[in-house]
Parts: structure tokens; sequence; C-alpha cells
């Protein structure tokens, strides 16, 4: 079986970067989540490594001798996950953005459409008028006299 | 079979191209689509009467054993006839029925068919799959037809309450017949009922089934839908809801009775259900005044009464169950055709307003009376012969199914009393409509009533309202519709007395049908059976109904004082509302709105799932070293304090360099860990990252807000704490947790002989996991398409910024300068020389002085070429040496990102004038496309080959197909980084040049 004794440093490093990286997850403004965010993604791109097994040579067939390479697969697997986290810091940038732009600050604000449902729901008030559930406080016969057919009218020309 | 269904589904969808074309006639086109099944089905006739039934199969969907299934025995050939014969004759009354001016007749005579063929596919289909989805799509179909008049409140809801209540019968009907396939190990209806399966399994999907047909077929405590469905069309009444849809209930109940009728759940659902809703249903129908709600509660009641007769599980039963499903489907919907006529004649179905209709209008009123005399079950008509041979079997109930006398006599006198009000009711109806009366209620007395209703307050919502007859009021006025009208009608009830004059017939035909159930002696349809003690009970209720009829007054003022119970469609919304308040509430409890809340309670059951685990079912490792290498530690202790720094920095700007330091020292970390690929782009990322970031904050106030978060601060630590813990718990168990050699044993072996690169993870990229890739290239895609959203909002991108469009009394990153024209060459004597001049460092007309650095700008025009080259040379050596498409495109981005920053963004588009969007879907199908061009020359999805020829001065040569693959990528990640540079940085540039967003105020931003 191959050596898996896990590096200490590493997994130090690993540990701090989460802690850093929720508690600034948890934050209100968006820039400094996105902060946490790229140190929770550089933490989980080292558990990676970790996790496939101890440091080696580079995997370049001929370079090195094979026996001494590190695992190919999770560096694969990584060196997306560097290049889309680089994706999402533009796009969380942008989001900022735009939020400075409606609000001129980046706080994440809680959502004002659940703010809603949930004080009406408080004081049992619906929050969506559903017609469909109302009472009609109409009688069948009353609601059946307004259920008229277009037909072929002909009563306009009087009894024939 | 499949022919006819086909017929159906074209007749529909061209429905409304033949309504435009043609009017209304088209209905008389339309009516060949029914008509085609029912004569199909008079041509089995014999066959079927033999036992020889057409069978069709069609494999569907062979993998999850779908069939595509069709047979028709007797059962079926019935219900083909009904829906068939009824819906041609009802499309025909639909071509004078409506006026040719009426909206939305294309949609309905399209929808109108599609019903039929649902209903068709259902009693044929042999596949209990199949059935269910012909069953929903009767729903769906019916949910369509009530809610034709969409503008309509009433139309609405009842079409909402209808689809509701029978899509959840549907439901439960599915979850039946799934236990039922799986029991048998077969979903062929056939084979199930022969073989049907016991135990408690059958006891479930025998609850599931009837609840399906209880709901569909309108019984207590679900029969509500049925009367308020009455806001469809007159035709949709007529035939979906009175010969069609509701008879699906009633097909389902006859198609499991042969296996299940003997089962105690099923025989006291049946009679229960059927018995209570023969006698509401009858009760009800008494005091409605609308004409169509008489046939509607009618309806109710019939059904009820129809059930129980095919459920109750005998033979005799079972035949006159089928009769009197036959002889329904003619006199109700004949009876509501009739209705339809009277109202396109007076304009009211109000019974207490019409006088004299019959006079008028006698051959109307022979069709009424004709359907009225099948209903009450008067010889010789076919509700008489089905309603003789009815009593005569539940007389006989005791000795042939071994119920108990008590039981049986007590469905008796339920069905003699369900049929005594049948006789009421149907009188009044006919007297309604057609009787000369000597008082009607005035019009006005009807109009503004509701109005009084309310104003008074003193007359509940839902109480019938009494209005007075007057003696000498004027009763509607009556026109003469065309005759086309009356014929449909007029056949349905001449058929009804036709075939009770030939009952030997019926008999013979339906026979086989009632031979499947497993008790009871054969029964018999006669016209005249003798003196015998059914006779005379139906005497007796001829009798009594009609004298019910003559103190209808009487009973209708009774009924209107009578305690009425809860009525089930105010139990309905009532139950829908407290739905409704339950949902809020759960939202409200759950939803909170917070993102970070709902992180902490992620984040908090992540810590408890995979903490707990961790620490109670894995081994801890042996053995723990500290580094591999000394220089570890040295990174890993820059990577710890600039995390730690970058929680403390209350500037953004800080923030962000911290954050930088600490991700290049995880790039070392990288390349000590063996991995210089991971470092190369670890390192140009966060020097992209770095600039965009850069960019981005130059909108945003220098500072992080500040928030009296004190409390909250330690249990965000708390948190982070327990999710580092975790963590590092896994990172030292992940390890040794492993149990079989790593999948990348082979893959210095395979890259090589397969995929013909040295670089095991780039040809794992873009060869042996490509398939990942594409997925991640595709986020990249969305990514940058989002960004570019975000800042352009109502396009994809803005236009390319090109030095000859330079704003004339502006510079970049300046503001207003009158000089800009003189700088730009745009003085006309010298623009002739700028035209051709190409000058080496061109910012110089479009950027402000004060902004240039001529240093900076003379480097980078010295590098750029030289950091393409160099980037093409990654992507080309990154088969074989660290590289890649992925590192080659951020070296690109890098090249346009230095380019910008020392030119401006008219610089970036002389550097890059193309459209970001064009290289991420270039680069996308270039990735995307190359495997498919592998599979269309007959290899599997992205398999890549390998090319080798050796070639004069330049030597050997090998190419390997996946480096279109790596050029794929190459051109996605140039695309985001150009897309981030056009929208955050040009664009940015150019709002705040012109003003139209202002930057925020430094003081303002450090004050908050």
């Amino acid at each position: 079986m191959i050596d898996m004794a896990p590096n200490l440093v590493l997994v130090v490093t690993i540990a701090v970067m989460f802690t850093v990286g929720v508690y600034l997850v948890l934050e209100r403004s968006l820039s400094r989540v996105l902060i946490g965010i790229i140190l929770l993604g550089n933490g989980a791109n080292l558990l990676f490594l970790v996790a496939g097994g101890r440091a080696g040579r580079p995997p370049i067939v001929g370079l090195e001798p094979e026996g001494q390479m590190s695992d190919p697969l999770p560096q694969a697997m990584v060196l997306t996950a560097i290049v889309i986290t680089l994706g999402m810091t533009a796009f969380l940038l942008a989001m900022a953005y735009r939020s400075w732009q409606l609000n001129r600050h980046d706080e994440v604000q809680d959502d004002v459409e659940d703010r809603r449902i949930a004080r009406l729901a408080a004081i049992d008030l619906r929050a969506v008028q559903d017609a469909d559930t109302e009472e009609s406080g109409q009688s069948l016969d009353e609601e059946a006299e307004e259920a008229r057919d277009e037909t072929d009218d002909r009563r306009e020309g009087g009894p024939s | 079979m499949l022919l006819l269904l086909a017929v159906h589904l074209a007749a529909a969808l061209v429905a409304p191209v033949l309504v435009r074309l043609w009017g209304r006639r088209a209905f008389w086109v339309l009516a060949l689509a029914p008509a085609s099944a029912a004569v199909w089905a008079l041509t089995w006739t014999s066959r079927v009467q033999a036992g020889h039934m057409p069978v069709e199969q069609v494999s569907w969907i062979p993998q999850l054993g779908l069939e595509l299934t069709f047979r028709m025995d007797t059962l079926s050939w019935f219900m083909t006839l009904v829906v068939g014969g009824v819906g041609a004759l009802v499309l025909v009354y639909c071509s004078a029925y409506f006026s040719a001016s009426a909206h939305g007749l294309g949609r309905f005579g399209g929808v109108f068919v599609a019903f039929a063929g649902a209903m068709l596919g259902l009693v044929l289909s042999d596949d209990m799959i199949l059935m269910f989805v012909f069953w929903e799509l009767t729903t769906v179909m019916s949910y369509l037809l009530i809610g034709h008049y969409s503008e309509r409140k009433a139309s609405r809801r009842a079409a909402m309450q209808a689809i509701i209540i029978t899509t959840a019968g549907g439901l439960a009907m599915l979850v039946g017949v799934v236990l039922l396939g799986e029991a048998t190990g077969t979903y062929r209806l056939s084979e199930v009922i022969a073989h049907p399966p016991g135990g408690t399994t059958a006891t479930v999907a025998i609850a599931c089934l009837l609840a399906g047909a209880v709901t569909k077929s309108a019984l207590i405590p679900f029969h509500f839908w049925l009367p308020a469905a009455m806001a469809a069309p007159t035709p949709v009444s007529a035939y979906l809801h009175a010969a069609a849809m509701v008879k699906a209930g009633v097909y389902v109940v006859a198609r499991f009775a042969p296996a299940y009728s003997t089962h105690q759940l099923w025989r006291w659902t049946i009679i229960v259900l059927g018995c209570g809703t023969l006698l509401l249903g009858g009760y009800r129908a008494l005091r409605q005044h609308d004409l169509k709600l008489v046939l509607a509660f009618g309806t109710v009641s019939q059904l009820g009464l129809i059930t129980l007769l095919v459920g109750l599980g005998t033979r005799a039963t079972a035949l006159a169950g089928l009769a009197m499903l036959g002889a329904h489907a003619m006199f109700k919907a004949a009876l509501f055709l009739v209705v339809g006529v009277v109202d396109a004649a007076t304009g009211t179905r109000d019974l207490r307003r019409l006088s004299g209709v019959g006079k008028e209008l006698p051959i109307t009123a022979l069709a009424g009376a004709l359907g009225v005399a099948s209903m009450i079950g008067l010889p010789p008509f076919a509700g008489y012969v089905a309603k003789e041979a009815g009593l005569e079997g539940i007389e006989h109930l005791g000795s042939d199914a071994g119920m108990q006398g008590s039981a049986a006599t007590l469905v008796l006198v339920c069905v003699a009393i369900g049929s005594v009000l049948t006789v009421a009711y149907g009188l009044r109806l006919w007297w309604g409509a057609f009787g000369t009366k000597s008082a009607v209620v005035p019009e006005s007395a009807l109009v503004p009533e509701s109005v009084a209703t309310q104003e008074d307050g003193a007359v509940s919502p839902g109480t019938v309202r009494q209005a007075v007859p007057l003696v000498g009021a004027e009763p509607a006025p009556i026109s003469h519709p065309s005759l086309l009208l009356v014929w449909p009608a007029l056949v349905l009830g001449l058929l009804g007395l036709g075939v009770a004059l030939l009952p030997g017939l019926g008999e013979h035909l339906l026979a086989p049908y009632a031979d499947t159930y497993p008790v009871g002696e054969p029964g018999h349809l006669a016209l005249w059976a003798g003196f015998t003690p059914t006779f005379v009970l139906t005497l007796v209720i001829l009798a009594a109904g009609a004298a019910l009829f003559v103190v209808r007054d009487a009973v209708e003022r009774w009924q209107s004082r009578a305690y009425r119970g809860p009525e089930a469609d105010r139990v309905y919304r009532r139950s829908m509302r407290r739905l409704d308040d339950v949902a809020a509430d759960v939202t409200a409890a759950t939803q909170r709105g917070s993102l970070p809340l709902y992180l902490g309670i992620v984040l908090a059951v992540f810590v408890a799932g995979v903490g707990v685990t961790t620490v109670l079912g894995t081994s801890w490792p042996d053995e723990v070293r500290v580094w591999e290498q000394p220089g570890q530690a040295a990174f890993a202790a820059a990577a710890i304090v600039s995390a730690v720094l970058v929680a403390r920095a209350r500037r953004r700007l800080k923030a962000v360099i911290l954050l930088g330091i600490g991700g290049y020292a995880v790039a070392g970390l990288f390349l000590l860990q063996g991995a210089p690929d991971l470092a190369l782009t670890q390192v140009l990322v966060e020097t992209v990252t770095l600039v965009v970031f850069v960019l981005a904050l130059r909108r945003l106030p220098p500072y992080f807000s500040d928030r009296p978060l004190a409390g909250s601060r330690w249990l965000r630590l708390a948190i982070g704490l327990a999710v580092g813990l975790t963590v590092a718990g896994v990172a030292l168990v992940a390890p040794g947790a492993r149990v079989h050699l790593p999948v990348t044993e082979h893959f210095a072996d395979e890259a090589v002989t397969w995929g013909g690169g040295k670089n095991i993870v780039n040809v794992t990229l873009v060869d042996i996991r490509a398939w990942d890739t594409v997925g991640e290239i595709s986020v990249l895609l969305v990514a940058a398409t989002g960004v570019a959203s975000l800042v352009f909002l109502s396009r994809r991108t803005g236009s390319i910024f090109r030095a000859e469009d330079a704003m004339r009394d502006r510079a970049v990153w300046g503001g207003p300068d009158p000089m800009a024209p003189l700088r730009r060459g745009l003085d006309p004597v010298r623009n002739e020389a700028a035209a051709t001049d190409r000058e080496w460092l061109r910012a110089g007309r479009t950027l402000a002085p004060n902004r240039r650095s001529v240093v900076f700008e003379v480097v980078v025009r010295l590098l750029f070429h030289t950091m393409i080259v160099y980037s093409v040379f990654l992507l080309f050596s990154g088969h074989n040496a660290p590289g890649g498409g992925f590192a080659a495109g951020l070296v690109t981005g890098i090249a346009l990102t230095v380019r910008y920053l020392a030119g401006g963004r008219y610089e970036l588009g002389e550097a890059a004038p193309v459209q970001p969007g064009v290289l991420l879907g270039l680069g996308l199908f270039l990735s995307a496309g190359v495997g498919i061009l592998a599979m269309l020359v007959g290899g599997s999805v992205l398999e890549s080959w390998i090319f080798e020829v050796d070639i004069p001065l330049l030597g050997h040569l090998k190419l390997v197909t996946s480096l279109f693959f790596d050029v794929g990528v190459y051109l996605v990640v140039v695309g985001l980084v150009l897309d981030i540079l056009r929208s955050l940085g040009a664009e940015l540039d150019r709002r705040a040049e012109t003003g139209e967003d202002e930057p925020f105020d430094d003081l303002a931003g450090g004050a908050r």
C-alpha cells in the first residue's frame, strides 16, 4: 500500500483557511463574503491534494521515475477548480458592483419578500390573493346564472 | 387503434386552423374523428362478441418496460361506442350552438377533440401506465374545457377545483397501479385482472384505485366539483360531465370489479359511496332552479347508481350497470343538449323564468321528453330496461354474492328511494323547461337580488334565494334556434327508445363482459319479464316519484328550511385555505431570507454530520509527518498569517492584497507537493484576481462598513473554528481511508499510449476526463456571461472601443478634456497624417495626460508580443510539459490586462478587437465539437487520435487531436478574462468619465 501519512503542516493550513473563510462568509458585506469564498476555495484545493496522497515529483512521464510521482487526478480537478474560482470571483464582484449601483453599498440584505411573507403569516394574512380558494359568497345558482355561453343568438329578431 | 388516436391528435392540432378557415362549420369535420372511432368499433362488433379482440402492441420505452398496448374487449368496445358516438353528435351540435363570432372556438375545438382522443386511449389501453397517462390527459383537457371562459372568475375556480380533486385522485390511482404492477410483475391490464394479487397489497391498491375512481366520477365526498363544472359551455357538460369523462371512474371500477368485487373493502366502499351519492345527488337535484344544475346533481346521483351496479360484483348487476351506463350516456347527453337549446332560445336556464317553451319548440320538447322518460325509467325506454335489470340483480344479491340479507335489502331500499327522487326531479326538469306555468318570477326580481342580499346581510352567502313567482309576470322571451341544434338530442333520445325495443341484442352484446365476473347467475335485459316483484316496485317508484313532483313546492320549501350539514365545497375551500396558511407558516419559519442564517445552518449541519462521523466512525492515522519538505512550513506560515490578517483587515485593498499573498503562498505549496501545473495556474489566476478586485473596488468604499457585530462575531468565529476543525479531521482521516489503489495507477501508461502526451495532468484534462473539462468550461462561459450581464444589464456586451471612436471632449481616466481632439490628431490639418501614421504608443491620443506612464506603456508594448508567443508555447507544449489551455489562456489574458492597464480601454479595443462572446462560443464549440467529430467518424465521444508526420526542415511532428480541445479551453479562458476587462474595466471607466455613476467619495466612505 502506498504511504498515506497526512502532512501536519498542510492540515493546519487547511484548518486555518476554512476557519477564516467561514468567518468571513458569514459576514454581510459581499466583498468580505467573496474573500471568504476564495479562502475556502484555496483550502479545499489543498485538501484535495492532501487526500490524494503524499507529495511527490511532478507527474510528467519521462522526466521523473514513475513511482515517485504525485497523484495527477486530484491535480487535474484542482486545476479547473482554480480557474472556476476566478470566474466566480468576477461574478461576485460584478454583483457587488451592481449592488453598489442600486444601493450604494455591497451588503447582503435580508430578502424583503421573505420578510413580507413571514410578517403576513404571523398575523394570518395572506401573502398572495388566490381567487380559487376564496369563498365566492355566491350560491351555485347565482354562479350558474352568470355562466352564459356565446350561443347562436337570434333573439334580436324577436320570436319568429 | 394507434391510428385512431393519431387521427384524433391530428384533428386536434389542425382544429384551430380549420376553425379560422371555415368558421364553426369546421366542427363538422372535427366530428369525423370521434365518429371514425365509433364506426370502427361497430365493424368489430361481432368479432368482439365472439371473443376475438383486436390487440396492438408497440414498444415505447423498452428500458422502462413501457409499452403502447391496446386491446378492445367488450367493455372497451362499449365505451368506445359511447365516447365516439356521443362525441361526434356533440361536435355537430357545437357547429350550430356557438355563435359564429364566439371567441376561442379554434382552441375549444382542438381541446375537445383532444379530449375525445384521450378518452378513447383510456378505454382502449391495456397497459396500466398508459391508462394512467390517458387518465391524466382527460383531467387536463377537462380543466381547459371547464375554464374555457377564462376571463370569468367562476370558470377559473371551477376548473381549478376540478383539476385539484381529480389529479389528487389520479395520483392515488397511480400508486395503486404501480403496487399492482409490481406485485404481479406485469403492467398488462388484462393479465393483472386475470391473476390479481392478494393480501395487504391488494387492500392498499384497492383503496388507491377507488380514490381515483371516486374523485373522477364525482362520488361523495368529492361530488361537488361536478356541479361547479357547469361553468363550462353546455356541449362540454353534455359530453365530459355526463357521457364521457365522469364515466372514466366507472370504467375503472368496471375494469377491476371482476378481480376485486368480492373484497370487503371494495364492496363496502362501493355500497356506502354509491348509495350515498345516489341519494344526495337526487335530493339536491330537487331544489335547483338552474336546469343545468338539476342535470348536474342528477348526474351525480346516477353516477352513484352506476358505480354501485358495476361494483357490486354479480353478473346480473354488472350487466345492468353496463346497460345503465349506456342508457345514461344517451339520455343525459340528450338532456344537456336540450337544455342548451332552451338556453339559446330564451337566454335563461332558470326554470322559474320559463313558461310555454314546449308550445313554441315542440320538437325540442319531444327530444327532452324522450330523454326524461329514459331517465326516470319509463317503459319502453333504455333507462327502464337497465333499471329493471338492476333492481332484479340487487334482489338476488343475497343468493348471488353471499351478502347478508339485511345489507342487500338496505341497498335495494336506497336504490328505490334514489329512483323515486330521479322520477321527481326528472319530471320537474321537463316541467320546468317546457311546461306552461301560471306564475313566473319576473326578471327584475332576480337581477338586483344579490346586491340586496349583501346590503342587508340577513342572508348568508350560499343561501338559495327565494324569489316569489308572480301571476301575470312576463316569462323569458322565446326564439327559434336552428333545427340542427335539436336533432343530435333527438337522435340520442330515439336511440334510447330503439335499443330498449331490442333488449335481447343488448344482452347478447354485453354478456361477454358480465361473464368475466366470478359470481352470480347471468342477468337478463328484458322489456317484459312478467308480473314480478321488481315490476311492482317499478310501478311504486313511478307513482311515488310523480307524487313527489306534484308536491314540489312544499318539498322545495321544506328543503330550504332543513338542516343541510356542512357543504362539501365549503369544506374543500376551507381546507385549501388552511393548506395555504400552513404553507405560509412553514415558509415564514424556514425561509427567513437571511444569507448568514442559511449558511450558518448549512455549516452547522455539516459540522454535526461530518464531524460526528469523523470522530466516531473512522480511525485516526497511525503516523503523522510534520512536513515532507521544510519549505512547506515557510509557505504554510505565509498562507496562515495572511489569512488571519485578511480577517482583521478593515481596508478593502489591504484585504485583497493580503489575500493575493496567501494565494501565491498556496501556489508555493502546490509546487512543493509536486504539482507544477497547479502552481503555474494558481500564480496566474492570483494575478488576474488581484486586477479584477482592484477594477471593481474602485467603485466600492475603501473601508468595509462598520457594523455592530461584536455579539455575532464570536458566534461566527465559533462556527468557523468548528468547521475548520471538522475539515482538519477529514484531512487527517481521508488519506488513510483509502482501501483501493488509486484509479490513476495506470494513468502514466495510458497518457502516453492513448493520449499521446507526457504531462499526465494535461492529458487527464483534455482526454482521460475530458467530459469533466467540457462541463467546467461551460461554467466559465456562464460566469463570464453573468459578469457581462450584471454590468451591461440589457445587452450581452457593449460595443468594442476602437481608437477612432474615442469621445471628442473627454480623456480616458480624466473626464472633460478640451485638449483631447488636439492630441488625438482630429485637427483637420493633422488628420491626414494621423490616418496613415502608425504611431507606436497610441494610448497617448486617448489617455488623460496625468494618467499616463510612458515607461509602463513602453514596457507593455515591448512585452506584449513576447507574452502572446509564450502563451502559444504553453498551449502547444502543455501536452508534454507544464502548461496547457488553462495556463495559456491566463497568460494571454494577463497580456491583455496589462495592455488595458497601460493604455486604457481604447488600447484594449485595439489589442483585442473581438467580442468576448465570440471567443467563448467558439471555444466551447471547438472543445465539444471535436468530441462530436470523433463520434461521427466512429470513435467514442472525445476520443483522440495521434498523427505523426515527418516534415522537412521542421522535423518530426506529432499531432494529437486533443490539441483542438485544448485550443477550445484556451479560447474560453481568454474570453472570460476579456469579458471581465470589458465590463468591470472598460465599461466602468466609460461610466465614470461620463458621470453615469459617481464613484464613492473617499472621505464619506471612510467615515461610515
